[in-house]
């Protein structure tokens, strides 16, 4: 590792991934040589270039569809598959043999992410992938980008930064580590999206970031990428006469972005053309989301601006005669996006909640509740006890308050290129703010936001060398496993299930946690599963704590872990008494491991990624 | 060719030569004998400066611009038959898309930065590939005169790199559903 020549950034989107680069042997301190990598791909069958962001779609095309030399790249022998631009515009005149939003699906706990399952809408015929193998394929892609650019200097010598959402669940961290390790980056180290943002901003503001904040400052991060809100919330602290900056809680995972936004805009404009008798087809209802997002760009950046024009263009070659007309408007714009995703509420407000339905069909787990703000409101309202054990922080906040009140917002993600979008959430937070008497929060400034987490990232693992302030606080959960009470059996009950604390929060990396005083039994030979939880809100359990009862949406059920014990020299069905070990690795990943009584050795417990069904 | 006037013993090198190559080339004694008629000697004029330029990059150009603005699409359309709102509705996407090719691929700046309309002045040994006179072309520069069209030149092209056996002739594939 010591040899690296390069710290590299690698943003793994939902729907775009971006790769930045720290030189390290020329950067010292504040002062580093950073840039974006550009990344060769297809762009039109047989057209390569360079663009700034790999869109992250992956198209499965028919034999007959593309010639091999069509697909070749700069690089290696044309794959049967394509990735980048030309994989999304060919997706979008024919969705069944396109890939998308695989990032999503590797955190979602109702499939198994090891299947083929994508694309779900793919014909028998079609050779699907896992939502692995297409997290895998855009990594492949970057490694072969990197390394034809730098010969010299190839991927897996350097120092990897990849990051992931803060909510990522520990499934899903596990599942970006081993696809990193698939394409030979096996000692990379994962980072939380909003932190990797807020090293952008300390980066981009070159040591001037320290007249910008203050020991007592709470920073709110709020990430609105392509598909997924992610929000952190970060401390800042003294220690040695020096700033330091703890992450001190993170967000739900919630599956709402900017395309989202997109989506509605076409859909009420579609509604419209639909009363005035003009029906559109896929292929048109594509072009119009393309056509909204450019007005709705407009709109929003020209105060002045009733209407903008948006053009649907014939398929055919007759493109005046074929081509429809419609405009969208300032009101459209406000009730749809600002109302539907950005309302004026309450910070007592809470989300709708989701119905757990049968999956009667596989989907994405979209958040039911499009607000923005109302699932911001219940974040800082769950969290409004995040600082209370943090030296310096304890009588910041007013006993009364109803939740954490942020001193500084930093927006990142495509979203907040419209000024009024993000004017519309910083109004609303303040509004928050002084219902309480609190100040209003400050803005901070300065960041890239569709590159700034892949520099953030970069600069981090400059960072990571002791050259620069880092951001601590570990992991921002605690976990438990769950363990049946030795309670009389009822018949027609279930006995009541207890939570068992085998890793505190705030693990660092590179931890181990003790072992509990309680002991499981195995079976030898058989799967023996157990059910599994995370709670962002309890910061003082340690190990081996036994919750009997907690409140609602203290702790949150994760997928179920499994452990099998191999026979080897004992007899199958045999019950081995082990105590549940949870460590965090340096990658970031939290491993968790089962240790006999007696002997040195212990079986790695895996996190079930197969789904419910 | 040869400005010195020659010595006899290259004379009657040259005789000898000229003899064996009168019985053995029709063309040259013919010129010869037009030479001995006192007509001017055929001098072997060195080649035009022109070249062929490969239709390789402006077929790919052109395939770039009806991608993304439809732009053969809406040339190739009789104009005539439409109202003018139909047309400006046509040309939004024709000028959307092929003005994000321009910026994508090209960078573009106008040759000249003065105001069209103001008077400028133009020194001796000026680019006059880069600026072309008109009206009262007389006289010596410096010329003052008034700028009509700043002009435009492209300072920079970086057009896609193309795959061996790319077919750059097709500009649009065309398009079967099934």
């Amino acid at each position: 590792m010591s040899e690296a020549r390069y710290a590299v950034g690698i943003d793994l989107g939902t729907t775009h991934c971006v790769m930045a680069a720290v030189d390290l042997s020329a950067s010292d301190g504040d002062e580093v040589v950073d840039g974006i990598e550009p990344i060769p791909q297809l762009t039109a069958p047989g057209s390569v270039e360079e663009r700034l962001v790999l869109p992250s779609f992956l198209y499965l095309p028919h034999p007959d569809e593309l010639r091999p030399d069509d697909r070749a790249l700069p690089w290696g022998q044309p794959q049967p598959f394509v990735v980048g631009e030309l994989a999304r515009s060919m997706g979008g005149r024919t969705p069944i043999r396109l890939a998308a939003s695989a990032k999503s699906w590797l955190c979602h706990p109702g499939v198994d992410r090891r299947a083929a399952i994508l694309p779900v809408e793919a014909p028998d015929e079609v050779q699907r992938v896992s939502p692995l193998q297409a997290s895998i394929r855009y990594l492949e892609h970057l490694r072969a980008a990197w390394d034809h650019r730098h010969p010299d200097a190839p991927l897996p010598q350097q120092d990897v930064v990849l990051t992931v959402p803060a909510s990522f669940d520990p499934a899903a961290r596990e599942l970006t580590a081993e696809a990193a390790a698939a394409v030979g980056l096996g000692h990379l180290v994962l980072l939380e999206e909003p932190q990797a943002a807020l090293y952008h901003w300390i980066l981009a503001a070159r040591g001037a970031w320290r007249k910008q904040v203050r020991v007592g400052d709470i920073i709110l991060v709020i990430d609105l990428g392509g598909g997924t809100a992610d929000f952190s919330l970060i401390a800042v602290t003294e220690r040695d006469g020096s700033l330091e900056l703890v992450r001190v809680a993170v967000g739900d995972h919630i599956l709402l972005g900017g395309d989202n936004m997109d989506l509605a805009l076409a859909h009420a404009v579609r509604a419209k053309l639909a009363e005035q008798g003009t029906s559109l087809d896929p292929w048109q209802v594509q072009a119009l989301t393309h056509g909204c997002r450019h007005a709705k760009e407009t709109l929003l950046s020209d105060a002045a601006l009733v209407t903008a024009p948006v053009v649907v263009p014939s398929r055919g070659s007759k493109l005046i005669g074929g081509t429809l007309r419609t405009e969208l408007t300032r009101a459209e714009v406000a009730n749809t996006l600002v109302e539907g995703f950005f309302p004026q509420v309450e910070v007592s407000a809470h989300p709708t909640g989701r119905a757990r339905a049968a999956l009667t069909k596989i989907g994405l787990p979209y958040a039911q509740d499009p607000a923005v703000t109302r699932h911001l409101a219940a974040f800082l309202a769950r969290q409004v006890g995040a600082t209370r054990d943090l030296a310096g922080f304890e009588h910041r906040l007013p006993d009364n308050a109803s939740f954490l009140h942020p001193t500084a917002v930093l927006f990142n993600g495509g979203v907040f290129k419209a000024q009024s979008l993000l004017n519309r959430t910083l109004d609303i937070l303040n509004s928050w703010l002084a219902a309480e008497n609190a100040p209003p929060a400050r803005l901070l400034e300065g960041i890239d936001l569709d590159l700034a987490v892949a520099l953030g990232a970069a600069y981090y693992g400059h960072v990571r060398r002791g050259r620069g302030v880092r951001i601590r606080g570990g992991a921002a959960k605690s976990y438990y496993v769950g363990v049946e009470s030795a309670m009389p059996a009822v018949p027609g009950m279930e006995p009541p299930i207890e939570a068992l604390c085998i890793a505190p929060f705030g693990m660092e990396e590179g931890s181990q946690a003790e072992l509990p005083p309680q002991e499981v039994g195995l079976v030898v030979g058989e799967p023996v599963r157990f059910r599994f939880f995370s709670s962002s809100v309890r910061r003082t359990d340690q190990v081996g704590a036994v919750l009997e009862q907690w409140e609602s949406g203290e702790i949150e059920e994760l997928e179920e872990i499994a452990a099998v014990l191999p026979a080897e020299d004992r007899q199958p069905g045999e019950v081995v008494p082990v105590r549940l070990h949870a460590a965090v690795t340096e990658v970031g990943t939290l491993r968790l491991e089962a240790v006999p009584r007696v002997g040195t050795e212990s079986w790695k417990i895996e996190f079930d990624v197969r789904g419910e069904s | 060719m040869y400005d010195s006037p020659l010595g006899f013993f290259a004379r009657l090198s040259l005789a000898l030569r000229t003899f064996g190559r009168i019985l053995a080339e029709r063309g040259f004694a013919n010129d010869l004998l037009r030479l001995e008629h006192g007509a001017p000697a055929v001098v072997e004029l060195p080649k035009p400066p022109l070249r062929e330029t490969a239709p390789d990059a402006a077929l790919q150009l052109l395939a770039l611009l009806q991608q993304e603005g439809r732009f053969v699409d809406f040339l190739e359309e009789n104009v005539a038959a439409y109202s003018d709102a139909e047309i400006g509705g046509a040309a939004r996407v024709v000028h959307e898309g092929c003005r994000k090719v321009i910026r994508d691929y090209l960078h573009l700046e106008p040759v000249r930065i003065e105001a069209e309309g103001e008077r400028l002045t133009l020194p001796a040994g000026f680019d006059a590939a880069a600026v072309r006179l008109t009206g009262n072309v007389v006289g010596q520069p410096p010329f003052t005169g008034t700028l009509r069209h700043r002009g435009w030149r492209a300072t920079a092209i970086t057009l896609p790199k193309i795959a061996e056996g790319h077919d750059v002739r097709v500009l649009a594939p065309a398009e079967v559903e099934l």
